[in-house]
């Protein structure tokens, strides 16, 4: 579902031209879980902001569904993000002010939803907060703001969740938690999830996972997810250029 | 998005920051607030002003001296030559030639101060005029008598004197049978009479000459014996307005016409050099004045509502800033531009909306409460009128998305991605 070919990013400041992705191909299928790894500017935000059509590539062609997205507006764009892809960001990215129902129903919005509340209230509950709806972000646990960003990623019914260290602010008990509401998504919903992450004990809960490091794909293996339990303490696999 | 969704959103971000909000909004009910009352004062002063001409009767016209252009602004001893004399209104005054003529009172106006017991007042208006003037001006004497035959023939001292004056120089006390001391002067040479006061007229508010109760009556030939310089050089006595009532203003173009070649004739002159004007020029000319003002005052409290307009852009660009990384996330969700766009405008929107309607009901209060108040000697009068409400509203409500659309503007070009990092 997702296939980038020849994908190159050129970041201009001054008169410094910073490559952060060298003609980049990958490929990812409906249904995978995959983790991309690599150290601090390895390009691996840039290849997820690509993914997320948050970005657009300088050269190369990316399809997603089968809908070349390289070349949409930025109207388009929004539209797919709205409809398509769900994002989980490591700092949650909860609007303050809003209760967890009124954050899962801000993409039915932008989506123009009607009965959006009903909606949203089941996404609540698919993932265990159907009796947090009315807290706000401030008195909710750091899994339980997680937790309200992944039903606000689920909502709108997308077919890929992009995830953006999605356990790097929470403790190893409640990173497991969020790790299995991942795998039953991916599981039993069928929808793809991409990591992108520098913790090899995240990557571990994946089945495929692809290293970067200076905007090019380095290694590209499959992996047998640790299910339901945490990864060993100590990394199977050195970590690639562990972040400073 | 449907547009209305972004109507809580912006009420939602607004009760975020109360007192902000508040403050912002309070230059919008100011400016419009101020747009409302200023214009109600002066629709208010041109309604009680066009009022009180037509009180008067509609069916007046007024020959003043002096060439139309020469007193443009229609003021009664403005014009630049008195050429207008008692004997005109005496040949006017003919109704076997001119039967239209209901009748006609000349007047002569200066100020002069007067005293009475401890009390002065200076500058006051002094009018002279003949008994034909309570019937031809509609205006009669609440008690006591009016200046009568006799006292023009003996050039009495007497004074028929307006409510305000008896007010101010008598207070409680009855002023008929007491005295008025006149002193007029100029040029350091002073005349001073006294004045039996024989009667006090009914209350007339103010007009489009000067309020009419703080007026002195005194008969005119009284006036042109005692005070020279109301003659003119040979010999005349100058007066400078003479009231003309007409049986039916239909007989005005008519009048105007006779008349004008009566006095050019009198005059031995070709071109006019008097202005004959009807009620309704008055009328018309005082709406024009007045409507200047009218739009002045409005326009002065507009920039007020300019500067409420700066407030909202000012706290707009602020709110931005401060929520960069909402509309990052707002467009990682799926907001469009053209979302952001809206939900920034209709925020400013509804802060100028609230402002303009929380104005309006200050300011229709305000000219409420100041209808018929005593401000600086005189009486205020207001109207407010919807169009001027429908003005104010829309005027703060343009304020509004035009000065928010550029904060507006910059949210909804905000890179995402920067948006997303923003601290």
């Amino acid at each position: 579902m997702i296939q980038l070919n020849g994908i190159s990013k050129v970041y201009r400041t001054g008169d410094v031209a910073i490559h952060a992705l060298h003609s980049l191909d990958l490929e990812i299928g409906s249904g995978e879980h995959v983790a991309i790894i690599g150290p601090s500017g390895s390009g691996k935000s840039t290849l997820m902001n690509i993914i997320g059509c948050l970005d657009v590539p300088t050269s190369g062609k990316y399809s997603l569904d089968g809908l070349v997205v390289s070349s949409l507006s930025d109207s388009a764009l929004a539209r797919i993000r709205n409809r398509r892809i769900g994002f989980v960001f490591q700092s949650f990215n909860l609007l303050p002010r809003l209760t967890a129902l009124e954050q899962v129903e801000v993409p039915l919005v932008y989506r123009g939803v009607r009965n959006r509340k009903k909606v949203a209230r089941q996404a609540l509950a698919d993932v265990g907060l159907g009796k947090r709806a009315h807290h706000r972000p401030t008195q909710l646990s750091g899994g339980e703001q997680q937790r309200v960003a992944i039903a606000r990623a689920i909502v709108g019914r997308p077919s890929l969740i992009l995830a953006d260290e999605p356990t790097g602010a929470l403790d190893t008990a409640t990173s497991g938690e969020i790790m299995v509401i991942f795998e039953t998504l991916n599981r039993d919903l069928g929808i793809t999830v991409v990591f992108v992450t520098h913790d090899m004990e995240v990557a571990h809960h994946t089945r495929r996972i692809v290293k970067l490091r200076d905007g090019q794909i380095v290694s590209d293996t499959k992996n047998s997810p640790a299910v339901g339990r945490p990864a060993p303490s100590a990394p199977a696999v050195p970590a690639v250029g562990s972040p400073p | 998005m449907n547009i209305f969704d972004t109507i809580p959103i912006a009420i939602r971000a607004l009760a975020a920051n109360k007192m902000r909000s508040m403050l912002t909004m309070l230059g919008i009910v100011i400016g419009v607030g101020a747009v409302i009352a200023l214009m109600a004062a002066g629709q208010g002063a041109q309604k009680g002003i066009t009022d009180q001409i037509r009180g008067l009767g509609s069916n007046l016209l007024f020959i003043r001296p002096g060439k139309p252009e020469d007193n443009p602004t229609n003021s009664p001893v403005g014009g630049t030559v008195l050429t207008l004399v008692l004997a005109d209104a005496e040949a006017i005054n003919n109704p076997d030639r001119y039967p239209y003529i209901e009748s006609v009172a000349s007047q002569v106006f200066f100020d002069a101060t007067l005293t009475a017991g401890g009390e002065s007042l200076t500058a006051s208006s002094v009018t002279g005029v003949t008994p034909d003037y309570q019937y031809t001006r509609n205006h009669y004497v609440e008690s006591g008598r009016f200046i009568n035959e006799d006292d023009i023939t003996r050039k009495g001292l007497v004074a028929v004197v307006g409510a305000n004056v008896a007010e101010q120089l008598f207070g409680d006390v009855d002023p008929i049978g007491r005295t008025v001391r006149l002193t007029v002067g100029a040029f350091r040479v002073y005349f001073s009479f006294s004045f039996l006061v024989v009667g006090v007229m009914e209350r007339k508010g103010a007009t489009a000459t000067g309020d009419e109760d703080d007026l002195m009556l005194i008969p005119l030939p009284t006036m042109q014996a005692r005070i020279p310089y109301i003659r003119n050089p040979k010999g005349q006595s100058n007066v400078h307005q003479i009231t003309i009532k007409v049986t039916d203003p239909d007989k005005f173009g008519q009048a105007k016409e006779e008349l004008s070649a009566l006095l050019r004739e009198r005059h031995g002159v070709a071109k006019d050099d008097f202005t004959i004007r009807s009620q309704e020029d008055l009328v018309s000319t005082v709406n024009a004045v007045s409507q200047t003002l009218t739009v002045l005052l409005g326009s002065i409290a507009g920039i007020s509502l300019i500067v409420g307009g700066i407030g909202i852009m000012n706290i707009m660009l602020v709110s931005v800033t401060e929520r960069t990384r909402e509309i990052g996330i707002r467009k990682a969700l799926g907001a469009r531009r053209v979302d952001i766009l809206w939900q920034f405008i209709v925020e400013a929107l509804v802060v100028t909306m609230l402002g303009g309607l929380i104005g309006v009901g200050g300011g229709v209060l305000a000219a409420k409460l100041a209808n018929g108040q005593h401000l600086f000697g005189r009486d205020l009068y207001t109207a407010v009128t919807p169009f001027s409400i429908i003005v104010a509203f829309t005027v703060s409500a343009a304020i509004g998305l035009f000065f928010g659309i550029y904060p507006a503007f910059r949210a909804s070009r905000l890179n995402p991605i920067e948006a997303l990092r923003h601290e």
